[in-house]
């Protein structure tokens, strides 16, 4: 404090807003944290069974794909408004419409997890005697693993990203603080919460990537090429922002 | 549904759709505004994401600048440049945000299209004496093709969107009627909105697809 007040002054960088309003950053962190979070656990817990049905064939695929890059399409802004008859203005609506968006990302990922099961991993565990159910949880999902994991941490950080659009029903955790802020020009408000956002999805993705190691150990042997190649994006459509 | 047939009405009706802030009017801003953004973005990132594809090489940035593009939100580059002097530049704003926002897919998807090139082709066509250039253009391109347009469909896709939370910083576009509606409590508006939004979409989705198998292909990109 040297006599000069970043606040007054409307500076870009201001420590003195991040001290002064720290309980409202950590407050907008927090409900950022838990609609991403539970956004990606309910999207995977759909599109696993989504991606189960598609593999029974064309007939299942075609509209479970199609449906999926559809909703993609769809622009978030008017997603959350198509939403807003049924659920009004709750978090349970943008939960929703990022959900919706996830899956598209996600059943695509746990299609080709699944896939890359070899068959006579299968043969041998049907001729073990593993059932249907058994054969699933434990000889297929843990294989689909790498690619199921490497699909929820391009889904966990677009969501963060586009939770900031739940403001329009001031229900998007970081996002709550920027839309004030851009009509009261309020720059330290809009730069603190923008960069805070970032790393709110790189913290995520790291920390899904040591998820990633811990539970896939057998696929670090050829990490080095692979890591190249998994990381470009299968094509899916843009980010539905 | 009583919002549903409310937001029926609110189409119905002539005089949402002249004006200042009539459908029209914001239709064009939000059509003007995302065909000067992907134009801009085709631009740049085409011939950057091809070149790199057939040297073989920035794979790393190609890459990262789609990961960051997925990271950082919409909403908040479109907020940091209002609260910029960007803000009394006019659709300026906007234009540079669906440009940023546009460039990923674009680039990525280039990239990766002429990597994807099977490498026995390329060998063969060096073997049979093509220069670089004709590689480039009678071999990696064509066969590249099907990439380059799904990304342009992400971009386009993107680009739309994009367009459409620029409302929320107060910029002009389809999104405005969304906005608006929320602000006055008019639930049948903002469904009205949000429907007209998504049509828009699927119908360049729709229009960029069709182009693309009408287009006529290259004898040898058949596979």
């Amino acid at each position: 404090m040297d006599g000069r007040n970043c606040l007054v002054d409307n500076d870009w960088f201001c420590w003195e807003y991040v001290t002064s309003r720290s309980r409202e950053l950590a407050d907008a962190t927090v409900q950022h944290v838990w609609i991403t979070a539970v956004s990606v656990l309910i999207g995977l817990a759909v599109s696993v069974p989504l991606a189960l049905l598609a593999r029974r064939g064309r007939r299942w695929a075609a509209p479970v794909l199609g449906l999926t890059t559809l909703l993609y399409t769809i622009p978030s802004l008017a997603m959350f408004s198509l939403l807003l008859p049924f659920f009004g203005l709750s978090a349970a609506l943008v939960v929703t419409g990022l959900v919706l968006y996830s899956l598209t990302i996600l059943v695509r990922n746990v299609m080709a997890g699944l896939a890359a099961v070899p068959e006579d991993v299968r043969e041998a565990a049907r001729g073990m005697g593993y059932g249907p159910g058994r054969l699933l949880w434990q000889v297929e999902l843990p294989l689909a693993l790498p690619a199921l994991l490497a699909g929820v941490r391009i889904a966990t950080v677009s969501t963060v990203a586009l939770t900031t659009v739940g403001s329009i029903v001031g229900k998007g955790g970081l996002g709550n603080l920027i839309a004030p802020a851009v009509n009261s020009s309020f720059k330290a408000q809009v730069l603190t919460a923008s960069v805070l956002c970032v790393l709110l999805a790189l913290v995520a993705d790291l920390l899904l990537l040591g998820v990633q190691r811990l539970l896939t150990p057998w696929t670090r042997a050829g990490r080095a090429r692979k890591a190249a190649t998994s990381d470009v994006p299968v094509p899916v459509p843009a980010e539905g922002a | 549904m009583g919002v549903l047939g409310g937001a029926w009405d609110w189409l119905a009706d002539g005089a949402n759709w002249a004006g200042e802030n009539g459908v029209w009017h914001r239709l064009a801003e939000h059509v003007y505004v995302s065909g000067i953004a992907l134009a801009v973005a085709c631009a740049v990132a085409l011939p950057l994401g091809l070149w790199l594809g057939h040297l073989g090489k920035g794979g790393t940035l190609a890459v990262n600048v789609s990961n960051a593009g997925r990271a950082v939100p919409v909403f908040a580059v479109l907020a940091l440049f209002m609260v910029s002097p960007l803000r009394s530049a006019g659709y300026l704003p906007t234009v540079t945000a669906l440009v940023l926002f546009a460039i990923p897919p674009l680039l990525t998807n280039a990239y990766v299209g002429m990597r994807e090139v099977d490498r026995s082709v390329v060998e063969a066509a060096r073997g049979m004496g093509m220069s670089g250039t004709q590689l480039f253009l009678r071999v990696e391109l064509p066969l590249a093709r099907g990439l380059v347009m799904t990304g342009l469909r992400s971009g386009a896709v993107q680009v739309i969107a994009t367009a459409t939370i620029a409302a929320m910083v107060g910029q002009g576009g389809l999104g405005r009627i969304i906005t608006t509606g929320f602000n006055t409590y008019n639930t049948p508006q903002v469904v009205a909105g949000a429907v007209l939004v998504a049509l828009l979409a699927l119908l360049v989705e729709g229009a960029l697809v069709a182009a693309d198998r009408l287009l006529p292909r290259h004898p040898s990109a058949a596979r």
